[in-house]
């Protein structure tokens, strides 16, 4: 037995979805209307004029506009259907339509035919991301040529040559170790000329960390036991001044991931083959301090072993 | 008869219930407490990143709160809710009179609660910090050695058995137990939703419960199948907890998509449009969802080929979800739209996860995700999918069904009001969060420098997240305050078209005295049309045949 007693349902004055649709469309105006300042609201950063960076720049930008298209067509037809065909005094009775298969086909290969779309301009860009460029012109001349490893894919440039720089992810710090002969290393700041192709062999000593400075293009995770491969190019700016970019680890690491920082400081290459024999000469002084310091505590405290000696003699 | 022997009342009849509906309740009461409290942790987080260089809470405690609200959220309170819903109303929809397995069913309920109060008790020591997907190696004994870690992994555990244990239930009772003439084109669309559900816990959940386990003897053990100090591969964990991982965020979506399939022709008094498109959207869903794991893990050390191949398999299961929203906007398309609070939620659902779902395939373009990836844009995009889309559907789903399982309507007014104040707050919330992860800001940190530029995005999202708070609260209020004062429902308030509506609100203990005949995918639509034709009780026109 069915008994109702509610008072029938009533007609709602409220039309549903047209805050959301204001909420969302004042979102909208403020994206077209944001100027060129803004830009790194609706965008990835690309400040670095890295090639990988921009190419990742433009790529969101075309899955965007797409995302955008679709998200106001959604947006707005249920709006719209949703102040239309609210119940009103005089509603009739709906239709009592079940479907539509030509449409609904239509609509399903409409939505597959915007994904082709999308992984078809991921593939066509992929590459210039991917792959590294060679140095462009006045970048730091490089004698050797790059050594690869295979646990990852990434080609070495056309030109066969590029610095290659080891990092290291560390709770909570990142070490970075250069190409050559005098083996130098930092700690925090990455040094590299500008308009010369960097690749970075990255890992971890400890737990998963993700190496990731935004203007210069993708993170990397660095995974012990893995080497994961990444590059960039900083083109040398207009008054060629000294360029940093700061990044910061970009997978929980412990206690410490919030202040697991690193930067990338960019110098015309003279200056960073002067800084290069600065560092070097500074490694080569500490390593001989450390080692003073070392023999004159040898000298200075008998080991455990004298005084367990000690006494029988 | 039955009846002869002494139910027992008060809290006992809780405690020893095999009654399908009242371990609904009790599932749907616990889950939600666990969403209250997830709540709380989660504005703890916002207040503290509500200024640069904030102090309020230490690293520790925060990595301790970003671990406990993202596990708490999903194995707490989305996943069992479902759960909850689906043990309320399976058997209702189906015109059956329990589960196929009762007590099965009390066990997998009394599992839920215990895995969560076995985790809540890390609090009172160390509670995990490693995030609720624990990558090893943080999360091995030599980086987090206090027991946090390993009372995630009990709750790992205890929850995932309780999951698999109702879903074996969920598919017997689906498979076997449908009242007569409901063939499977004739099932409610939940009940189809219900059921991706509970394969995809079928086939996902082992590979959780193996990774843990390995987990656990790598921590205790002396084991290595993890630690890459000793021939183990951190790889390995991230894939197992992927391969789980992602066919769990269509655990955590689709009863949603089913509860507002269930909504739409009620509330726009026209069919679904497209209902063997739904249904099978969803089994497509789920089967793709089983295939893109690895998309969680674009910027790990691995070939093109297998980055090309899991975005390729991100972008085809995108296409069935799209299809899904293109017939519930056309099921209200020249409808008679009734403006309830159920369909205020529904529509709210359709508003917020589409914007999850282009963001989710902004995410799948793999070059760009290597820019976006573990930034704040990845938090707006899961918020988008699971607050937008599952939540939004779990308080249309109360609001729908609270009515049959008290008998007591919730308040309108509190309910469009709980429902603007949400919107609006979770987009303050969250919108913003897509700017800060385009700006680089990382998540799970515990604070941030002044210079980045990204504490007023960060109040605005602080702001936010109490008003969705405040959202949340109304609702909450009007549960306790309609309990006693709502409006007596009746048995069907909304004129709705599945046979939970059939019986009395609430139903009682045997759910139907006649078991209905189904002739079509909207039987109390036909029972409705038949009382209506012939004048008769719709006791006698249910059952025509003897
Ligand atoms: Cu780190």
């Amino acid at each position: 037995m069915i008994r109702r007693r509610l008072r029938p349902l009533r007609p709602d004055p409220r039309p549903g979805g047209l805050l959301t649709l204001v909420l969302l469309g004042a979102w909208m105006v403020l994206l077209v209307a944001a100027p060129g300042a803004l830009a790194d609201v609706f965008t990835p950063e690309s400040d670095s004029g890295s090639p990988n960076a921009e190419g990742i720049d433009t790529l969101y930008k075309i899955v965007f506009a797409l995302g955008i298209v679709v998200f106001l067509g959604v947006e707005i037809a249920l709006a719209y259907t949703l102040i239309k065909y609210r119940m009103k005094r005089r509603s009739p009775a709906p239709a009592q339509i079940r479907g539509n298969t030509p449409l609904e086909i239509g609509w399903t290969a409409a939505a597959a035919g915007l994904l082709v779309i999308i992984a078809t301009v991921m593939f066509v860009m992929l590459g210039d991301i991917k792959n590294p460029v060679s140095s462009a012109p006045g970048g730091l001349p490089l004698g050797s040529a790059v050594t690869q490893f295979a646990s990852t894919d990434q080609p070495a440039p056309p030109s066969g040559k590029s610095l290659e720089i080891e990092v290291n992810g560390q709770q909570y710090l990142w070490r970075y170790d250069y190409p050559g002969e005098e083996r130098l290393f930092s700690y925090h700041d990455l040094v590299v000329p500008f308009d010369t192709t960097v690749t970075l062999k990255i890992t971890s000593q400890d737990v998963v960390h993700s190496w990731w400075i935004p203007d210069l293009g993708g993170k990397m995770d660095a995974m012990p036991g893995h080497e994961n491969e990444t590059w960039f190019r900083i083109p040398s700016p207009a008054d060629g001044k000294e360029r940093s970019f700061l990044g910061e680890c970009a997978e929980l690491c412990g206690e410490g991931h919030a202040d697991h920082y690193t930067r990338v400081r960019a110098l015309p290459p003279a200056q960073y083959e002067a800084w290069a024999a600065r560092q070097a000469e500074a490694i080569r002084e500490a390593q001989e301090q450390l080692a003073e310091s070392r023999r004159a505590r040898e000298a200075a405290e008998p080991t455990s072993t004298e005084i367990g000696g000690g006494e029988g003699s | 008869m039955h009846g002869s022997e002494r139910r027992p009342t008060g809290w006992l009849s809780w405690l020893g219930t095999t009654d399908h509906k009242k371990i609904g309740i009790m599932y749907l009461v616990s889950t939600f407490v666990f969403f209250l409290i997830g709540g709380v942790q989660a504005l703890v987080m916002r207040l503290q990143l509500a200024q640069a260089d904030n102090t309020l809470v230490d690293p520790q405690t925060y990595n301790g709160l970003v671990s406990m609200h993202g596990t708490t959220m999903i194995f707490l309170f989305v996943v069992p809710v479902f759960a909850g819903f689906a043990n309320y109303l399976v058997p209702l929809m189906l015109g059956a009179r329990d589960m196929a397995f009762p007590r099965l069913n009390a066990l997998s309920f009394w599992l839920l609660l215990f895995g969560g109060i076995a985790f809540y008790v890390s609090v009172f020591f160390q509670p995990p910090t490693a995030g609720w997907t624990s990558y090893t190696p943080l999360s091995d004994d030599a980086y987090l050695p206090e027991g946090g870690i390993d009372a995630w992994i009990i709750l790992i555990h205890l929850t995932g058995l309780s999951s698999i244990v109702g879903a074996v239930n969920f598919i017997a009772t689906i498979h076997n137990m449908r009242a007569p003439g409901m063939g499977w084109g004739r099932m409610p669309l939940f009940v189809w939703t219900i059921l991706g559900y509970s394969y995809l816990i079928v086939l996902a959940l082992p590979a959780i419960a193996a990774a843990v386990t390995m987990l656990l003897t790598d921590r205790h053990f002396g084991t290595a199948f993890f630690d890459p100090t000793a021939g183990g591969d951190p790889m390995l964990w991230q894939h197992l907890f992927w391969f789980f991982g992602h066919p769990e965020v269509y655990i955590m979506i689709l009863p949603a998509f089913g509860i507002i399939s269930e909504i739409f022709p009620v509330f726009a008094r026209k069919p679904i449009f497209g209902y063997k498109a739904i249904a099978a959207s969803t089994v497509a869903i789920a089967f793709y969802g089983m295939l893109v794991w690895a998309h969680h893990m674009f910027t790990t050390p691995q070939p093109t080929v297998v980055l090309a191949i899991f975005a390729i398999s991100s972008f085809v299961v995108a296409v069935p979800t799209g299809v899904k929203i293109f017939n519930w906007l056309a099921t209200l398309w020249r409808g008679t739209i009734v403006f309830k609070t159920p369909l205020y939620f529904a529509a709210g659902l359709i508003s917020m996860f589409v914007i999850g779902g282009i963001s989710g395939v902004i995410l799948a373009v793999f070059p760009v995700d290597w820019q976006l990836h573990d930034t704040y844009f990845v938090v707006a995009h899961i918020h988008y999918v699971l607050f937008g889309g599952s939540v939004f559907g779990i308080f249309a789903g109360i609001y729908y069904w609270f009515p049959k399982i008290t008998g007591r309507m919730l308040s309108e007014g509190l309910g469009k009001l709980s429902f603007w104040t949400m919107l609006v707050g979770f987009n303050l919330t969250f919108l913003i969060q897509h700017s800060m992860g385009l700006s680089g800001m990382p998540r799970r940190i515990y604070r941030y420098p002044e210079t980045g530029g990204w504490e007023g995005w960060n109040l605005i999202s602080t702001i936010g997240s109490f008003l969705l708070g405040i959202g949340v609260m109304i609702t909450v209020y009007n549960i306790v305050v309609s309990l006693r004062k709502g409006q007596r429902a009746g048995n069907d308030p909304w004129k709705a078209n599945t046979l939970e509506w059939f019986t009395q609100s609430p139903p009682p203990v045997n759910n139907f005295d006649v078991v209905p005949r189904v002739r079509s995918v909207e039987p109390m639509r036909d029972i409705r049309n038949e009382v209506q034709k012939t004048g008769k009780p719709a006791g006698s026109v249910a059952q025509p045949v003897a």
